[in-house]
């Protein structure tokens, strides 16, 4: 479902040129949740952008559901993460002073859903990550594990093929990561493929499938055998 | 995403952040605002001055001794020896003047006046009972003067307001003595102000019988102004005309710049004031330019900041599939209601305040509508362009890039 085949990135500033991935590869199927790992400047955050359709690999293809996402225009891409990527950023991102359900709206409005289904589906993944009880409370009224839960409904909304989680737990209190990790566990079990970036080898544990990344180019990539969730 | 899609969401954010959107719009009213009500002070007050040059006297000619041509010396307004009262007479008399409805001969002079322990300096005018009429004067109290008067040199006087409340403060003064040059005259009526200030005013004035002024005041037999009452507006200038030629042939002179008199219309006199309300209104356009520019610069930063702030916003929303043109409109659209709603409420504050002026400070309320179109449309356009400048900026950025925005 997703092919990622040479894909190289090189940064250029004035003098200096970053190679950001070097001639990476690896396919995640339909049903895996995938961790990908590495120390700071790996190159994970890059992988991130590109397999998000929010940059473009500098050679090499993105095969996103059968469409080569590296070729793609500006307006091409916003329609990709619309339909075919749900985010969830470290830092939630999520509409200040705005509710709960009008922030899972947000994507479906952009896709051009009439509002009473809009309003269907928002309760419906509200109530599916724990918030049916704080549908209309503002974003900023929320913790951080109650905020992420919202990005994580507002990422289900147009039923992405794709789940990608930045760094998901990395703004949040250890007990409540916890409840957001048994989240992706419980979804991937339902069918959903989740990417998730992380530094942390507790959080990677939970993951099926570990890829490990280091001055841009995969070190190791290995079925998780001791997993947390079962 | 349709129009009503795309209001609902502009209204709600802009409902999202009601301090920011409030000062928005109070940038752009307090420029649009202070531009309409600085132009219709001005020309509230341009019209003013007109109206009451109007109410001097629209078809009136004024005869004053003393030629234009100024190469030679000449004594001081008043003080010229050419006009009589017989040419005065004579221009309401003459067959060859058909243009002419009335005429008031004048003689004045400033003399100190007194009346128990006040006193003061006033102009002392002689006139005909006609001088009422021609001048607009109207009466408080009492009776204008006679021609019993005229005929018998009776020492009357009637008070312009100002000098009744110079001279008599609060009481009535008809019936009562005042004294000129040592002379006791009775006063028999009391002027309605006609409002004047500065230079010439009506109201600073005593009316006496024209007889009396000149034999037993003034000592002279020549007259400082002759007023001339065309029969319409129309028939000024054949007017200005045959009075001029009639005077000249009186005074026996044939070349008309060897004029011993000068006729001024009141038209001269518009063009002289409206030219003062030219440099007026010259004045305020500056000043509304000032603060055309200063509310402007106002709005362009209200607007810069406020949407360069929501960058990340812009960001989140492009990450979530927003297209950059969706962005673009959404933003634009959120000044044009910005705009709108400032616009529409600075009009309604520029005009109550002129409004409110007009009325405290007692001048005509008059509204420009090109400086209303020119302050609403110049706001606006520099409310939309600052509105969507950044946000096309911002939407210009990769989405990573605008999350990242601090």
């Amino acid at each position: 479902m997703i092919k990622l085949s040479r894909v190289t990135k090189i940064y250029q500033t004035d003098l200096v040129e970053t190679i950001a991935l070097n001639d990476v590869s690896f396919n995640v199927a339909k049903n895996e949740f995938v961790a990908i790992m590495g120390p700071s400047g790996s190159g994970k955050s890059t992988l991130m952008h590109i397999l998000g359709a929010l940059d473009q690999p500098t050679s090499g293809d993105y095969f996103l559901d059968g469409q080569n996402v590296s070729r793609l225009s500006d307006d091409q891409l916003a329609e990709i993460r619309n339909r075919k990527i749900g985010f969830i950023f470290q830092s939630f991102n999520l509409l200040p002073r705005t509710t709960a359900l009008k922030n899972v709206t947000l994507p479906m409005i952009y896709a051009g859903i009439d509002r009473h289904e809009r309003q269907i589906r928002a309760e419906k993944y509200l109530k599916m990550v724990g918030l049916s009880d704080r549908m209309f409370h503002l974003s900023n009224q929320l913790s951080g594990g109650q905020q992420q839960r919202v990005a994580i409904a507002r990422g289900l909304a147009m039923n992405p093929v794709l789940l990608l989680a930045d760094e998901p737990t990395g703004n949040i209190a250890s007990d409540q990561a916890a409840e957001i990790l048994k989240i992706f566990c419980q979804l991937n079990d339902s069918g959903h493929a989740i990417i998730m970036i992380t530094h942390e080898p507790d959080i990677a544990q939970y993951a099926k499938r570990v890829i490990v990344l280091r001055d841009g180019k995969i070190v190791e990539d290995k079925k998780n055998h001791h997993r947390l969730w079962t | 995403m349709d129009l009503i899609e795309l209001l609902r969401e502009c209204f709600s954010n802009l409902a999202l952040n009601k301090l920011r959107t409030g000062l928005a719009i109070l940038g752009i009213v307090i420029g649009i605002g202070s531009v309409i009500a600085l132009v219709s002070i001005g020309q509230g007050s341009q019209k003013q001055v007109e109206t009451q040059i109007q109410s001097l006297g629209a078809n009136l000619l004024t005869v004053i001794p003393g030629g234009q041509n100024s190469g030679a010396v000449r004594g001081a307004s008043g003080g010229g020896t050419s006009l009589t009262l017989e040419d005065a007479l004579g221009i309401l008399s003459s067959s060859q003047i058909t243009t002419v409805k009335s005429v008031s001969p004048e003689s004045s002079r400033r003399l100190q006046a007194v009346a128990g322990k006040n006193n003061t300096n006033t102009q002392v005018i002689g006139v005909y009972p006609l001088y009422a009429e021609i001048r607009k004067i109207n009466l408080a109290s009492g009776s204008f003067i006679s021609q019993r008067d005229v005929d018998s040199l009776t020492k009357v006087a009637v008070l312009g307001a100002t000098a009744a409340s110079d001279l008599f403060g609060d009481s009535d003064p008809v019936g009562q003595n005042l004294r000129l040059n040592g002379q006791t005259f009775k006063i028999i009526g009391v002027a309605e102000s006609k409002g004047g200030t500065g230079f010439n005013n009506a109201d600073d004035a005593i009316y006496v019988p024209l007889s009396t002024a000149q034999k037993q005041l003034f000592g002279t037999n020549y007259l400082s102004t002759i007023a001339v009452e065309a029969k319409s507006k129309e028939l000024m200038t054949q007017a200005q005309n045959e009075v001029g030629y009639y005077l000249l042939s009186r005074h026996h002179l044939s070349d008309p710049t060897n004029a011993d008199f000068s006729i001024f219309s009141q038209n001269d006199i518009l063009s002289a004031a409206s030219q003062v309300t030219g440099t007026f209104t010259t004045l305020l356009s500056g000043i509304a330019a000032i603060s055309l520019l200063v509310g402007g610069i106002g709005i362009m930063n209200i607007m810069f900041v406020t949407v360069t702030e929501r960058t990340r916003e812009i960001g989140l929303r492009k990450s979530l599939g927003a297209k950059k043109k969706l962005i673009i409109t959404q933003f634009l659209f959120e000044a044009a209601i910005l705009t709108f709603i400032g616009g529409v409420i600075g009009l309604i504050f520029g005009v109550s305040v002129s409004f409110i002026l007009s009325k405290t400070l007692s001048f005509p309320f008059a509204v420009s509508f090109p400086s209303v179109f020119l302050a609403v449309g110049v706001s606006g356009i520099i409310g939309l362009v600052f509105g969507w400048y950044p946000a096309k900026k911002a939407s210009d950025l990769p989405p990573i890039v605008a999350l990242r925005y601090e």
